[in-house]
């Protein structure tokens, strides 16, 4: 078995399909909401692997994007009165420019430069979120956030929200599918493994490095976009650093490079807290332990440690770079 | 004058991100070690030290001797042999996912099983205040500044002047080629990690008294370390050094004159600028890229 075939994967996103269309029966209100946070966080973390798994471009930006797009869809409908498809789409434009602009720096500085251009920038973005109140109200945060009616299906209740979650969600994995699987995805791979010869073989790579970053911010701007409304209010907090190592961590965790592996990083992230709620306040210790040695064990994530279980003799496949 | 007040309290935090930013910089040289638990580091030692006193019974000078050990061991030796040993192989980027889990670990672990409430820490030093040219300057800030910088001094002698302080920059050169020469790279190695031990169990120790001991404090302390080591340069103990002493200086200067809500965006402006215009630091040589 290998994860990368084709009909694998296929027949294993089907069944994921139907578990996560099934799975609000009979979920109380907080399991819902936990649930549509998954989707959320999934969706960043697809953005955060094209960029990182596929593309090779460490990235400590995506908290920064979730915030921009949460922001930009809550003051829309709130201060302007947009109607929400209007300022998910602005939320998402506005993501892919930003992450454009962002891409710059990544053409000159790569690796733990690059991580550390993109954490300042995670941290200026959270300092405006804070301190420009005239825009964004501060600490104060933006209330009465509404979830969109959307051609006469009120999203208000949480099982439709996560429904609608869910197939913003489904959107965005086949949007992915298919391009990590188009010759741009193969770029973004060639750009990952060896920018020098991808560049040599007349792949451009300044297109494609800004192209990667761009895309994986337009993706996190689609996750805030739809944070807003689902928690119904938002401030500065969640978008600190900590969601971009958060995020990191998903992505690494679930197995970067790996098409389902921000699923899988996104469970664990946010649905094992709640599994190990017996365990009190050493959720997080637990979960530090488990990232500590599952990078020991098997850097290349749960995913890589799938593949490396059901076939020993492969090398440890696409790990990250 | 309030100026000279400013610039020596900004010395005096710049010398603290010095202290961190020289560890974290040796991490890397010698071990592509991207320490993201840098600031947890920092954390840590004090609760060591109020650990040794509250469960130990134990004076503040002895309690500053256990501290300083339980960190050589905790944070030096430990964390290069359960931590870094095995990851070494597997490249910078899963390191660098540990060191962050390690971080949430630290930080979870004092707010779990220490406190969560900031802790008081005694001073090493009073809390007087002296008038130096009709600015008033805290014999605090000054006994940081001269602490750090004899540790910094003393660092430099040894790594310049001292046998072992030698063969610890061939391995940060060139591990292979050291190797070769019959040093032994891997106790050079542990000693950089012992090093950095040391230096930010002395920075926590001295920055404590003063932003009391908290579990979360390693945020904001890692951050500054790493701007600090990047402007200066991150192949030089020089550069770190200054790194540090500058970050200290604006940030407290951009605090008194441009803005305090954006204070902490200053120097992540230094650091982008540096970054993008002279990525090998302000005192730093260009690392050469390896294809």
């Amino acid at each position: 078995m290998k994860l990368t075939d084709r009909r694998v994967q296929a027949v294993a996103g089907l069944l994921l399909v139907g578990v996560l269309i099934a799975a609000p029966l009979g979920l109380k209100p907080h399991g819902i909401y936990l649930l549509s946070m998954w989707a959320v966080m999934s969706i960043a973390a697809i953005g955060l692997n094209l960029t990182l798994g596929y593309a090779g471009q460490i990235s400590l930006a995506q908290a920064a994007f979730v915030g921009i797009g949460a922001y930009c869809s809550a003051i829309l409908t709130t201060s302007y009165g947009w109607p929400f498809g209007a300022a998910f789409v602005m939320a998402a434009l506005l993501c892919f420019v930003i992450g454009w602009l962002l891409g710059y720096p990544a053409l000159r500085v790569q690796h733990h430069y690059l991580a550390f251009v993109t954490l300042a920038f995670t941290t200026l973005v959270f300092l405006v979120l804070r301190n420009e109140e005239w825009l964004t109200k501060g600490i104060y945060g933006i209330s009465g956030i509404n979830r969109p009616n959307l051609f006469g299906w009120s999203t208000k209740a949480p099982r439709d929200f996560y429904y609608f979650c869910l197939i913003v969600l489904a959107g965005v994995s086949w949007f992915t599918w298919r391009l990590v699987r188009s010759p741009w995805g193969r770029a973004f791979m060639a750009l990952r493994e060896n920018p020098v010869r991808a560049s040599s073989l007349g792949v451009d790579t300044r297109r494609y490095t800004l192209m990667a970053f761009a895309i994986g911010s337009a993706l996190g701007g689609v996750a805030g976009a739809l944070y807003a409304p689902l928690v119904e209010f938002i401030d500065p907090t969640p978008f600190a650093l900590s969601l971009s190592l958060n995020l990191l961590l998903m992505v690494i965790v679930g197995g970067s490079g790996y098409f389902f592996g921000p699923f899988l990083g996104a469970i664990v992230s946010v649905l094992l807290p709640e599994w190990l709620r017996f365990t009190d306040g050493l959720y997080l210790i637990i979960y530090a332990v488990f990232v500590m040695a599952l990078m020991v064990v098997c850097p290349a994530g749960l995913l890589g440690l799938v593949e490396k279980i059901f076939k020993p003799l492969s090398k440890s496949g696409k790990a990250a770079p | 004058m309030a100026l000279l007040q400013i610039l020596i309290s900004g010395l005096a935090t710049g010398a603290i991100y010095a202290l961190v930013a020289v560890g974290f910089m040796l991490l890397w040289q010698t071990s592509q070690t991207i320490n993201f638990a840098q600031g947890e580091f920092v954390m840590l030692p004090a609760f060591f030290v109020l650990a040794a006193m509250k469960f130990g019974g134990l004076s503040f000078g002895m309690a500053l001797l256990v501290g300083m050990l339980a960190s050589l061991i905790v944070l030096g030796l430990l964390f290069k042999v359960l931590i870094v040993n095995p990851m070494l192989r597997h490249g910078v980027l899963p390191l660098v996912i540990s060191t962050i889990a390690l971080a949430l670990f630290l930080k979870e672990g004092v707010k779990e099983w220490y406190a969560a409430e900031a802790q008081s820490f005694p001073a090493v030093w009073s809390n007087d205040n002296l008038e130096i040219a009709g600015a008033v300057v805290s014999v605090q800030n000054l006994v940081i500044i001269a602490v750090a910088v004899a540790a910094v001094l003393l660092l430099q002698w040894f790594l310049a002047r001292t046998r072992t302080g030698r063969c610890m920059q061939a391995t940060a050169q060139n591990p292979a080629l050291a190797r070769i020469l019959g040093i032994r790279v891997e106790r050079m190695i542990l000693y950089t990690f012992l090093i950095n031990a040391a230096l930010v169990a002395l920075a926590s120790f001295l920055i404590s008294p003063i932003y009391l001991a908290k579990f979360s404090n390693g945020e904001t302390l890692g951050l500054a370390a790493f701007i600090a080591a990047i402007v200066g340069g991150f192949n030089q103990v020089r550069g770190a050094i200054v790194g540090g002493l500058l970050l200290g200086v604006v940030d407290n200067l951009a605090a008194a004159y441009i803005s305090t809500q954006y204070r902490g965006a200053i120097p992540l402006f230094v650091l982008i600028a540096v970054i993008l215009f002279r990525p090998q630091g302000l005192l730093g040589r260009a690392e050469e890229r390896s294809v």
